[in-house]
Formats: C-alpha cells, sequence, structure tokens
C-alpha cells in the first residue's frame, strides 16, 4: 500500500443529505414497498403476499378506468396550455409598461393556492349561485357540472387552463426575449413570412423552455389532486376520479393497504417513466 | 445594382426630438455610387449602425428620403429592397443545414426550385462553403457562420448593396486577416456595393476605396484613405485616425498670420484666416512634425520606440505634441524646436478645416 492514501473523511460531509434524503423519501417510500407486498386485517399482523397486489391492481378495470380518464385529463390540458401559452408569449409586449402588467396579470393564477382554486370554480360554477353556471343557464345552456359528466369535465379542464396557463406563458417569454434582434433583422431581409419567422427563429429558441414546460404541466397535472377534490370530488358518479382521487379512495376511504401501496408504486413509476422518455427524446435530438 | 442616395436625412429614437441631442442622425446628404467599397468609420454611438439600418430599411428615418437609383425606397420594408446584411453577432437559423440556410431567401422569394440548387452550389463555392452544405449551421464556429450570413444575401441575384456592421467583432484575430481579404476578393469579383461598419480604423482604410467619417450623428468626412490622412476635413477626424493622431495647437492670429506659442507657423491655406470669435486651430499630423534649430519651442517628456521609428512626445507649453523620428536621428537635448511641414498643416476653425 505504498499509494497515496485516500482522503476517508469526505463521506461525513455527505450524512447530512444522506439522512434528509433518507427520511422525507426514501424511507416514507420503503414502507410503501413494504405495504404493498403484504395483506393484513389489523392488529397489526401481516401476511406477505408477494406480487398479488400489482397483479390486481394492473389487472382490475377500476385502475384501468382511473388511468385512461388521467391520460386523457393530462392530454387534454397540454394540447390547450401549450399552445395557448405560446400564443399568449408571443402576443404580449416586447417592452414598455404594459409589459409589466402582462406579467403580473399572468403570476396572479400561481400565486393563488391549489385548494383555493378550486373553492374559487366551485362557487363561479355552481349553476344556481354561480356567475359561470348562472349565466349559461340562464342562456338556456343546460349546465350543471355536478350532475353532468361532460360539464364536469368542461369545467376541471377550464381551471386547469386557468390556473396553468400563465406558467407555459412565463417560460416562453423568457425563450422569446432571449432572441437577440439581429435574428428578426435578418429574417425580415431574407423576405421571412410571420410563419418562417415562428417555424426557424422563435420555435427552435423556444425548443429548451418548451421542453421543461412539458415536464412540469406532465408530473403536475399527471399528479393533480386538490383542485379537482374540491371541485367535484371526482363525481358525477366516478366521472372526474383521477388516478390519485382513486387512490386515496382505495387508501383511506377503503383502507386497503396493499393496493393502494401497488397502486402508488405503479402510479410512481408511470410518471418517472414518461418524464425520463420525453426528456432523453427531447435532449437527444437537440445534440444531433 | 444601384446608386444610393440619401437626401436630407435625419433621425431620432426620441418621439419628440427638440435639441440637437435627440437626433441620433443629423442632417445627411450621401450618395453611395454604384459598386463601391465603402467603410463607414466612426466611435461607438455617433449613428454608424443607425446609417445602417436605414439604408437596409430596418430603420425608418424619421425626416428625409432615401433613393435606390432614382427609385424613392423611404417607405419600402427590408425585403423589397434587396439588401443583404451581416450583423455582429452571426445570425443562422440553427434547425436548418447550410444548405437550408441558403436557399431561405430563395424560397421566401418564389424562387423556381430548378434554379435553387445551382444559385446555392455557386454561392458556396465563392465563400468555400461547398463542404459545409450538408452539416448543421449551428454546429459552426463563428468565421463559419458569418460566411453564412453573408451567403444568404449573396445568393439573391438581384442584390442592390451589401451591409456589414462590424462583421469581425466575434472572430478570431487569425481569422480576421483572411475573412476580410475574402470580402475584398468578394468586392472585385461580383462589383456590388459594400458598405462596411467599423470602429477601427485598420479595417476601414484597409477594406475600402471611400472611407466615411462619422461623429456625432454627422458626416465629418468622405474621401480616400489618403485624403483622410494627410487632409482632414475636421480636428476628429486627425484625432480618430492615425497612430498617434494628429497634433492640434491652439492657435493666435497676429496681423492675420497663425502664430502658435507666439512663433509665426505657415499653414497649407490659402484664404487669409480671419478672427470672428472661431476658435481656432493649426493641426499637424506626427509625420510633419521635425525637430529645428527655430521655430515653436518645445520640451521632450516621452520617448516611445515602436520599432521602426520612434514617437517622441513633446510639451509645448500646455499642449502635447507628438513628432515621429526616424531611428537613426538623434534627439536634441534642451531647448528644442518644433517646425511643421507647411503642406501638410492645416488651420481649424471650430473644428472644421479652413481650406
Amino acid at each position: 500500500m505504498n499509494e497515496k492514501a485516500p482522503y476517508q473523511k469526505g463521506w461525513i460531509f455527505v450524512i447530512p443529505v444522506v439522512a434528509l434524503v433518507a427520511f422525507n423519501a426514501v424511507i416514507p417510500l420503503m414502507t410503501v414497498v413494504n405495504y404493498s407486498v403484504q395483506e393484513t386485517f389489523g392488529n397489526n399482523i401481516f401476511f406477505f403476499e408477494g406480487i398479488k397486489w400489482f397483479q390486481a391492481v394492473l389487472t382490475s378495470d377500476r385502475f384501468h378506468a382511473a388511468l385512461g380518464r388521467q391520460l386523457a385529463f393530462t392530454a387534454t390540458i397540454l394540447a390547450i396550455e401549450l399552445p395557448l401559452g405560446v400564443a399568449i408569449a408571443l402576443a404580449m409586449p416586447r417592452k414598455g409598461p404594459w409589459l409589466s402588467v402582462c406579467l403580473v396579470l399572468m403570476a396572479l393564477p400561481l400565486l393563488i393556492p391549489w385548494n383555493v382554486v378550486g373553492a374559487m370554480w366551485n362557487i363561479f360554477a355552481l349553476p344556481d349561485i354561480g356567475l359561470l353556471g348562472k349565466t349559461l343557464n340562464n342562456l338556456s345552456i343546460n349546465y350543471n357540472y355536478t350532475q353532468q359528466p361532460a360539464a364536469a369535465w368542461v369545467t376541471l379542464i377550464a381551471m386547469d387552463v386557468w390556473h396553468w396557463t400563465s406558467l407555459v406563458v412565463l417560460l416562453a417569454f423568457a425563450g422569446l426575449s432571449s432572441i437577440p434582434d439581429a435574428y428578426y433583422q435578418a429574417a425580415k431581409i431574407d423576405g421571412a413570412s410571420p410563419y418562417a419567422v415562428f417555424r426557424y427563429i422563435q420555435l427552435p429558441k423556444m425548443r429548451r423552455v418548451l421542453t421543461i414546460a412539458v415536464l412540469l404541466r406532465f408530473m403536475d397535472s399527471f399528479m393533480i389532486y386538490t383542485e379537482p377534490f374540491v371541485l367535484t370530488g371526482g363525481g358525477p358518479g366516478n366521472a372526474t376520479t383521477l388516478l390519485s382521487i382513486d387512490l386515496v379512495k382505495v387508501a383511506l376511504g377503503q383502507f386497503d393497504l396493499g393496493p393502494a401501496a401497488a397502486m402508488s408504486i405503479i402510479y410512481f413509476l408511470i410518471v418517472l417513466l414518461v418524464s425520463w422518455v420525453f426528456y432523453t427524446v427531447m435532449t437527444r435530438k437537440e445534440e444531433a | 445594382m444601384s446608386k444610393i442616395t440619401l437626401h436630407n436625412l435625419r433621425h431620432s429614437y426620441v418621439p419628440q426630438p427638440a435639441g440637437p441631442d435627440d437626433w441620433a442622425l443629423k442632417e445627411l446628404n450621401v450618395e453611395w455610387s454604384d459598386g463601391g467599397a465603402y467603410a463607414l468609420l466612426g466611435p461607438s454611438g455617433c449613428g454608424k449602425t443607425t446609417l445602417l439600418n436605414i439604408i437596409s430599411g430596418l430603420v425608418h428615418p424619421t425626416k428625409g428620403r432615401i433613393s435606390f437609383d432614382e427609385r424613392n425606397v423611404t417607405d419600402a420594408g427590408p425585403g423589397e429592397r434587396n439588401i443583404a446584411q451581416v450583423f455582429q453577432f452571426p445570425v443562422v437559423y440553427d434547425t436548418m443545414t447550410v444548405r437550408q440556410n441558403l436557399e431561405f431567401p430563395l424560397r421566401n422569394r418564389g424562387m423556381p426550385e430548378s434554379e435553387i440548387p445551382k444559385r446555392v452550389e455557386e454561392i458556396a463555392e465563392i465563400l468555400d462553403l461547398q463542404d459545409m452544405l450538408p452539416r448543421r449551421a449551428a454546429g459552426l464556429t463563428a468565421d463559419g457562420k458569418q460566411k453564412i450570413s453573408l451567403g444568404r444575401g449573396l445568393v439573391r441575384s438581384d442584390v442592390n448593396a451589401i451591409l456589414f456592421d462590424e462583421p469581425l467583432t466575434v472572430i478570431d484575430p487569425h481569422l480576421k486577416w483572411q475573412l476580410r481579404s475574402k470580402l475584398k476578393e468578394l468586392h472585385q469579383r461580383i462589383k456590388v456595393t459594400m458598405i462596411y461598419v467599423t470602429h477601427d480604423q485598420i479595417e476601414a482604410l484597409t477594406f475600402a476605396n471611400t472611407v466615411v467619417v462619422m461623429h456625432e450623428g454627422t458626416v465629418v468626412q468622405i474621401g480616400t484613405p489618403v485624403e483622410l490622412f494627410e487632409r482632414p476635413q475636421h480636428t476628429f477626424v486627425g484625432h480618430f485616425i492615425g497612430s498617434p493622431g494628429m497634433n492640434v495647437l491652439p492657435c493666435d492670429l497676429v496681423n492675420g498670420a497663425p502664430h502658435v506659442a507666439g512663433q509665426p507657423v505657415k499653414v497649407q491655406t490659402k484664404a487669409s484666416p480671419k478672427a470672428n470669435g472661431q476658435r481656432l486651430e493649426i493641426g499637424v499630423r506626427p509625420e510633419y512634425v521635425r525637430f529645428a534649430d527655430s521655430g515653436v519651442p518645445a520640451k521632450i517628456i516621452k520617448v516611445s520606440d515602436v520599432g521602426r521609428y520612434r514617437v517622441v512626445e513633446t510639451r509645448c507649453g500646455e499642449e502635447r505634441v507628438n513628432v515621429i523620428v526616424n531611428d537613426d536621428m538623434s534627439l536634441p537635448a534642451d531647448g528644442a524646436h518644433l517646425q511643421f511641414e507647411p503642406a501638410f498643416t492645416g488651420l481649424y476653425a471650430d473644428g472644421w478645416r479652413v481650406d
């Protein structure tokens, strides 16, 4: 052993973060993993069940339905919020006093707590007293989100669009403002159409921030709980029971710890997998 | 190709310009002849880029008129003027290949697909870009990108003029020279009017046949490099061009003849100068000052050897006078006197040369 002795005390400095991550992430997650492979009838008595709960969850119609609703919800809000956010960012003034006004207006919905957003829209859309619900019904549109699944979906999506489009706007605006003037000037001289300017200058320059926007909106919307819980509570029936709402029903409503734990892990892996695939594809294309 | 004329052009970035300070460009009348190689030279903030952007149509002038030949283009957009412009920082369309970049202006103008490849190959050959055509433009070095910017302008056969806005700023020093000679060569080959904005006198003087010197929003002199050197029309031109710049000394009139520090000085000016309240100065380049036994008394302060010659800094009263002296000449010890060569000594009234 005549090599230089490695510095052995470095690991001491890593202990705090290891402890922190262990307590707030690893240990709870392991508890869930523990539950997911066991059966209990109470009294703190557990039986090992192997992958039974995973099989049960993956083959259950109820899980498929919730996952389907979840995918539909996320796909819809992404399809609306991204183009809308980019369009608003493009329409915003580049400088001057109106820019500050726009930015503040855009930031406002992001500052409102999630359960307040849910409560606001709950009241706003009530068919008998809410501004939106009452107005629609006065226009003789039969709208009642507490009874009609379609109306509940429209309200839920409108609420999410209202709450989160701003995030896409702010990110897209940041991307746009990083484009030097010379690009626009060169495009004018090259005789580029407004569409060509968007397609070959603005969109490529926004690529990174839009990747982040899609990731954030995907993860957030896929795990959304508070707002739909306050707005519809998953109803009418199970029409707006998204994955997280269903999970809470299983875990806390029915106290089925095993299936709920298995579902949590599957849920977590889906979010992780989709995010990873998306991010890898977007960044790999950039390098090519 | 066409002659570019600016008539009574003024520009202000302030909505309601009041004083002279509000004008980025003060009254300009300039004619750029077809096929000339021009440099627009001046310090930062003197209005060079504004003038360039007005010519290309990116900026609409507050007052005045721009014509290409006889056609008034003041209200025409940049796309209609058929101008190529290369900016300080290279602009390329990142997602496209080099070839697509060069094709872009042609496609936008609806050129038939069958003619595009021929034109692109031609320009790529001129700019030595053939090997790079299939590559992604984003991956190129700064000088490569600048060539693409230039190529996108050249590829159009109807280009009226090519404007350069300090195009070598981000280029490595050893490539600057290469690219500059490429531009010069290009001018010889295609004979298009080129206007080159720079604050670097070497770049301006080596590139251009005619140099337009700007200062605080006005054109102070238009001339060949030799004219700028030998007969600066304004003390600013004298200072700005040359290394070191022209010596400018306050002078008095004694019986109608200019005197510096009490000594008579012969100047090239023919007209007999009048003292009518203007600030009078004489200007002489260090190249045309020499030590003598009589003349303007001066004290030697510092001698810098710059290789082929020495720059001697002297004081004449409070004023600094630089003298360029060959290496083989000895310097006077004490009580030096300076003589100015009359043919290259000018008289300036309020900064402007009196002829």
